[in-house]
């Protein structure tokens, strides 16, 4: 068992991580969207998505630093256990409550408001089921551990995850980690792996060459293309 | 220089009628689908009114076009490339569909399904947007002909700026004085800030024709689009999440068909034809600080087709011959550049609009017919285009950033015309004071009555087709540029990839056209309707 989740399942994870991408390039880029609903419901969302997106944000930068700069390097720094603790504490929860807060109102608004209810697929659904789960219990674990330096998880979850690029996955450093982090890095593993199946394959297209590039694009007809292309997938053929 | 090509239109406005058949036939053609149920990429507004979507106008409200910054170097009014990307998880300035109407449709079937009763049964409106039942209060067109104008008249954005420039006086009198109708499609604009919104890089000006499309594959949804556009002329598909807009029928204008807006267009107002442009001067000229002075600058950026060095610089840029003798006949660059008659939509949006009216003179010679006087004398004409001051600001407003002049000198022209060629009509000797009144000759006027009043069908769309454009290049190359699979999604692209052809999309069954042309035809001009007794029936006969 602790093989399989801490061995198999995140190279799995990977695995469906990469593959799903490559097929959403692939075969389905006419369905690699955010599927905004703001143009039915602008008020909230206008509060809540900016909150929850950069609280997840940081969070997510929390958790690289977390689990991908080793102690040594605080240490040398001078940065005590238990100042790190602190700031891991008060920032990772300031941010965990504002994404909490955000993705709870866009729930609320999802639910109440009726076209964009009806705009939510089951894939939406089970998406922020996970989404919801893993947020949730990141927080749960954070919180219940927060007494004295809290768990020390640089010494067991963040080694075990820098094995994993090795190859040589330390599956005996996850042995008597709690159980809520426990089932925190699982349903993250699941939520990493469903992101290029959902709506949420659009963190992967965040467009920073738009800093770069010049502000009107001109292009050129393809002159190989002749006649229609194949149809693709999300299009629909006319007159249906 | 760096000379390109714009597929441009000009729509004559005295002609529009307001029936609303290019914006069905568009609708029909292009938007019938779900999740652009509220989109018209053509729409017809009756002026003065709030237009579609209500209020599109009010740029210190949805912050769309360019504007100066203090530098007096252009920049998007609903900010930068920074403030779009810190932006990007919300955009307060996105129109709801509410802005636009909720689209709805009837439950008819409750017409032949209610059990019986003694009430009639009716089709409740139910909306396409949560499917429940609901009230109607508001559509693409609800205040068609001004209905509704004491009511909302005075929300019109360019009602609300006339009056601030001629104080108290047109009080309440727009409804009474005038009104007019706009037909309204993307402008494909020189300088669209709805592409240089677009955070994917997903939006891009054609450089062969000028056409602004919006690259489905690679749109992700941002919508920062439907902001940057000042004429809310790029929507947002809320079933796909991509943005869609007015594609100006590139697939009919490749092939020398001119869009199905004017193709079908009653009044026939709309002209079609190539515009020749400057595109090193396309940035200044849309920098110009004083907003009256867009329209000049706009008019300088536009090629003359027949100075032989534009002509010569033109084909060193690749632009094909066909194209330039498209655009020495082309009836928009004679509207625009020659006659002057034509004004663009909006300049002091700064997007370099390609869309161009030419102002209606019907309103001022209506209200001269209704106060007695004859309408069609150029006297009275000439002076009333100056008293009736309300519809010439207002016009001002719209087509030149709130500059009397450019509006003036169009309608006199138009004036003119009509007293000369009246003359003509009745048998008169022409008096040459009126075509030399507006700065025109006799010869010219008649012109200009030409392509305003009679122009054919092949007169108003003057469209070189892409194919002939490209024909050379084809002919000179023996070998393809490239290699021929390695289009988009065809085989060359790395085969079939590792899931199969048929992983992620349908493939059409192809069916060869001409098959189809012959079925078509020997069902039309067969009297039985089943090919195979067609094909039966003429064997018989050979027996």
């Amino acid at each position: 068992m602790t093989t399989l989740l801490w061995g198999v399942l995140p190279y799995v994870t990977f695995a469906l991580l990469v593959a799903g991408l490559v097929w959403r390039h692939r075969y389905d880029r006419f369905g690699w969207t955010t599927r905004s609903s703001q143009v039915h419901e602008s008020r909230l969302l206008n509060i809540a998505s900016p909150a929850f997106h950069y609280g997840i944000l940081f969070v997510l930068a929390g958790h690289v630093v977390r689990l991908f700069v080793p102690e040594s390097w605080t240490d040398a720094v001078g940065v005590s256990e238990h100042t790190y603790h602190l700031f891991s504490l008060y920032g990772g929860t300031a941010a965990g409550l504002l994404t909490v807060a955000g993705i709870a109102l866009l729930v609320y608004r999802r639910r109440t408001n009726a076209p964009v209810f009806r705009a939510t697929t089951v894939n939406d659904k089970i998406m922020y089921v996970v989404l919801l789960a893993a947020i949730v219990m990141g927080m749960v674990a954070k919180l219940a551990h927060a007494s004295g330096d809290g768990y020390d998880y640089r010494q067991s979850i963040a080694v075990w995850a820098r094995s994993l690029f090795t190859l040589r996955p330390d599956i005996d450093r996850m042995t008597g980690v709690p159980v809520l982090y426990e089932i925190h890095a699982v349903i993250g593993m699941v939520l990493i792996a469903l992101v290029p199946y959902t709506r949420l394959v659009h963190m992967f297209s965040a467009p920073v060459q738009y800093l770069f590039r010049p502000y009107v694009v001109y292009r050129s007809r393809d002159l190989e293309q002749l006649g229609p292309r194949p149809e693709r997938r999300g299009w629909e053929k006319a007159g249906s | 220089m760096r000379p390109m090509a714009q597929i441009a239109m000009v729509m004559n406005l005295d002609k529009c009628i307001g029936c609303h058949t290019c914006s069905v036939t568009c609708k029909q053609a292009w938007t019938n689908r779900r999740g652009m149920e509220y989109v018209w990429f053509n729409n017809v507004e009756t002026r003065p009114g709030q237009g579609y979507p209500r209020r599109y106008e009010d740029q210190e409200r949805w912050r769309g076009g360019w504007e100066l910054n203090r530098r007096g170097a252009l920049k998007l009014k609903a900010g930068g490339r920074i403030r779009k990307l810190a932006g990007i998880f919300s955009n307060p300035e996105l129109p709801e569909i509410k802005d636009y109407y909720e689209p709805w449709t009837y439950d008819y079937r409750n017409l032949t399904d209610a059990p019986l009763g003694d009430d009639f049964p009716v089709a409740e409106p139910i909306s396409q947007l949560d499917g429940k039942p609901m009230k109607i209060e508001w559509s693409a067109n609800w205040d068609d002909n001004l209905a509704g104008a004491p009511a909302h008249g005075d929300l019109d954005p360019m009602v609300e700026r006339a009056r601030k420039q001629a104080s108290d006086k047109v009080r309440f009198e727009f409804e009474q004085s005038f009104m007019f109708y706009l037909p309204r499609i993307c402008e494909h604009c020189l300088n669209p800030s709805c592409v240089a919104s677009c955070p994917s890089g997903a939006m891009y000006k054609r450089a062969e024709d000028g056409i602004v499309l919006v690259d489905q594959d690679r749109c992700r949804g941002w919508r920062m689009c439907v902001t940057g556009c000042p004429y809310k002329k790029v929507y947002f598909n809320h079933r796909t999440g991509k943005a869609e807009k007015c594609t100006m029928c590139y697939p009919r204008v490749e092939v020398g068909l001119p869009t199905v807006c004017s193709e079908t267009c009653v009044g026939r107002l709309r002209y079609l034809g190539v515009m020749l442009y400057d595109a090193d001067k396309v940035t200044a000229a849309a920098s110009v600080r004083d907003e009256r002075a867009l329209y000049e600058a706009q008019l300088d950026v536009f090629l003359d087709p027949e100075d032989s060095r534009v002509r010569q610089e033109c084909e060193e840029a690749g632009i094909p011959y066909d194209w330039l003798e498209a655009a020495r006949r082309s009836p928009v660059h004679a509207l625009i550049s020659r006659y002057r008659v034509a004004l663009p939509l909006h300049p002091e949006y700064r997007t370099m609009p390609m869309v161009w009216y030419i102002p209606p003179l019907s309103p001022v010679v209506d209200a001269l017919t209704e106060t007695g006087h004859d309408g069609e004398d150029a006297g009275n004409l000439f002076g009333a285009i100056d008293s009736l001051r309300i519809p010439l600001e207002y016009l001002a407003e719209l087509f030149t950033a709130g500059d009397l002049g450019p509006v003036r000198s169009s309608l006199e022209k138009l004036a003119a015309m009509r007293s000369h060629m009246r003359a003509i009509n009745l048998g008169e000797e022409p008096d040459p004071s009126v075509p030399a009144a507006v700065g025109m000759g006799a010869y010219e006027i008649e012109q200009m009555y030409r392509l305003l009043a009679i122009a054919k069908y092949e007169d108003r769309y003057v469209i070189p087709t892409a194919a002939i454009g490209d024909a050379r290049r084809l002919e000179e190359s023996a070998l393809p540029q490239g290699c021929s699979l390695d289009f988009d999604g065809g085989p060359g692209m790395g085969g079939d990839g590792p899931f199969g052809r048929d992983s992620g999309r349908k493939l059409l069954p192809l069916v060869p056209v001409e098959e189809n042309f012959h079925i078509l035809r020997g069902r039309q001009t067969a009297d039985d309707t089943d090919p195979a007794a067609v094909t039966h029936t003429s064997d018989a006969e050979e027996a």
